[in-house]
């Protein structure tokens, strides 16, 4: 009997008509595809993309070349000089992420004892020459300035859960 | 050959009228040629389009054209593959590596002198239509063999011996199903094949025939290298089979020697198994009403179904295996096609059936 039934079920495709009618629903059914530069998917404020420099509303910069983040860096991609300023702070001379190291694990901006290297949501960015993955200083504190708004905010949102 | 008047007017005040037939010929092919290489062109992209509707994607939507979105995007993939290189590669066989993607498009596009289009459409009326249809499917595996030779490489020569194997196990179950139509209209005339089918849709031989149709379906989309049957192809085992070193335009007679072939197939379920250009309302609804008149409209409405057939199965099934492809082939259609002509050779001989009992 069951030798029987697994001949007929399989002389009448029975299990191909109905993966047919899987696919036929599929047809018809609403797609879930984003047209992705017109449409985009709703995002983290928590997303960790390109980094950033912050200043303080006064326009001081916020790092203190404390050179945490250098050290918590598991891809070690972050390089910093230090030096003392002409105001007699403890600033950095040189500041860099190699981006091609960089993992975006997000430990640099955990590590910031002052949120002075953040990681924004900026995420559709590209290089076009060599050296262009290498983000120094002005660049990071030229992103930083850019995006203020959205930074604040975002850290604003996430501040009860720091 | 068909007729048509004012093609043959301009024809012959342009020449001198021993030459207009000849040309009349050449121009015909002509617009049937382009208009099956249109409708490859926009074939591949309802595959495209199909395939991700079935996944619930978009499909290419960024090529737009008369507001319709990916409507132009042959158009695209034409004019990229024209501006690429064709490489070839340093040990293949210069050749028949050239000769190869026309010797598997010129077979593909051959076989449309003998389909009828339309009751007065027809290029060549010949009398062994079935068995030029056959002689020429078989040619076309021909290219896919030389190519994946001349290529020089083994993945290449895998596609081809997976081609040939196959090619040959198929040809014979749609051989034999072919043997099914030509029993049921008495004739290897293409136009009688049709003629025999007349009346409605239930008139039509894939009622009495329908195991055959089936195995026909089957077999023809194992014949054209698709899924769920495209070992010769491959990507996932052997890159792409025979024509992994073909590229650029060398790459798209390939391409479009596989789409013509699929509509090929389409056209022949249509004119075996669907009564060609029959009408299916035909003696259901009055004679003078258009619905029921036999037109080119009915053949390329029903041909659409089994081209669909070709998109929905490979969304569907996952690639066989190559064991179980040979087994389908041997052990499972060759045996439904033999036992079910041996009932319909007895149905014809007690004239059981609506077939007009020729022995």
């Amino acid at each position: 009997m069951q030798g029987i039934r697994s001949f007929l079920k399989t002389l009448l495709l029975t299990d191909l008509l109905v993966g047919l009618w899987v696919t036929l629903k599929g047809l018809f059914a609403p797609k879930i595809t984003l047209n992705y530069p017109e449409e985009k998917t709703p995002q983290s404020h928590r997303f960790r993309g390109l980094h950033a420099l912050r200043r303080y509303p006064n326009g001081e910069e916020r790092c203190i070349a404390c050179k945490l983040c250098e050290a918590v860096c598991p891809a070690l991609a972050i390089t910093i000089e230090s030096d003392v300023s002409a105001d007699g702070t403890r600033r950095t001379t040189r500041y860099d992420i190699d981006l091609f190291k960089c993992i975006y694990c997000g430990f640099c901006e955990e590590a910031c004892p002052v949120d002075a290297i953040v990681e924004t949501r900026l995420h559709e960015y590209h290089m076009e020459n060599r050296g262009e993955n290498i983000m120094n200083k002005d660049k990071l504190l030229g992103i930083g300035e850019r995006y203020e708004a959205m930074i604040a905010a975002d850290r604003a949102a996430d501040a009860r859960y720091r | 050959m068909w007729e048509w008047s004012p093609l043959r007017d301009w024809l012959s005040e342009l020449i001198t009228p021993y030459w207009t037939n000849p040309l009349l010929t050449v121009v015909q092919a002509l617009i049937v040629m382009v208009c099956i290489i249109l409708t490859m062109a926009f074939y591949t992209l309802a595959e495209r389009k199909v395939i991700g509707w079935m996944q619930s994607r978009r499909g290419p939507n960024r090529v737009n054209m008369l507001w319709v979105p990916g409507l132009a995007q042959p158009f695209a993939d034409v004019i990229k593959l024209m501006f690429k290189e064709i490489v070839i590669p340093a040990d293949a066989s210069g050749f028949l590596f050239r000769l190869a993607p026309f010797l598997a498009l010129v077979p593909s596009l051959g076989i449309w002198a003998v389909i009828p289009l339309s009751p007065e459409q027809a290029f060549s009326n010949i009398d062994a239509g079935l068995l030029y249809i056959l002689a020429l499917t078989s040619m076309g595996v021909y290219g896919i063999i030389l190519a994946g030779w001349a290529a020089n490489s083994k993945y290449a020569f895998l596609g081809a011996m997976r081609s040939a194997a196959q090619i040959v196990a198929y040809e014979i179950a749609m051989g034999f199903a072919m043997v099914g139509v030509l029993m049921a209209a008495g004739s290897l005339n293409i136009g009688v094949i049709i003629h025999a089918q007349q009346g409605g849709a239930l008139s039509w031989n894939w009622f009495w025939l329908f195991p055959l149709m089936i195995v026909y379906l089957i077999s023809g989309v194992a014949e054209t290298n698709r899924a769920p049957f495209d070992v010769a192809e491959g990507e996932s085992e052997i890159v792409a089979g025979f024509h992994v070193d073909y590229s650029g335009m060398a790459f798209a007679l390939f391409f479009i020697a596989e789409y013509v072939n699929m509509i090929l197939i389409s056209a022949l379920t249509v004119v075996f198994f669907f009564g060609g250009w029959l009408s299916p309302f035909d003696g259901y609804l009055d004679k003078s009403a258009w619905l029921a008149t036999p037109s080119f409209f009915w053949f390329g409405l029903k041909t659409l179904f089994p081209m669909f057939g070709f998109l929905w199965f490979r969304a569907t099934f996952p690639r066989y295996r190559y064991d179980q492809i040979m087994r389908l082939g041997w052990k499972a259609l060759i045996p439904v096609t033999l036992v079910w002509l041996l009932i319909e050779g007895v149905m014809v001989y007690f004239h059981v059936g609506p077939w007009r009992g020729h022995l």
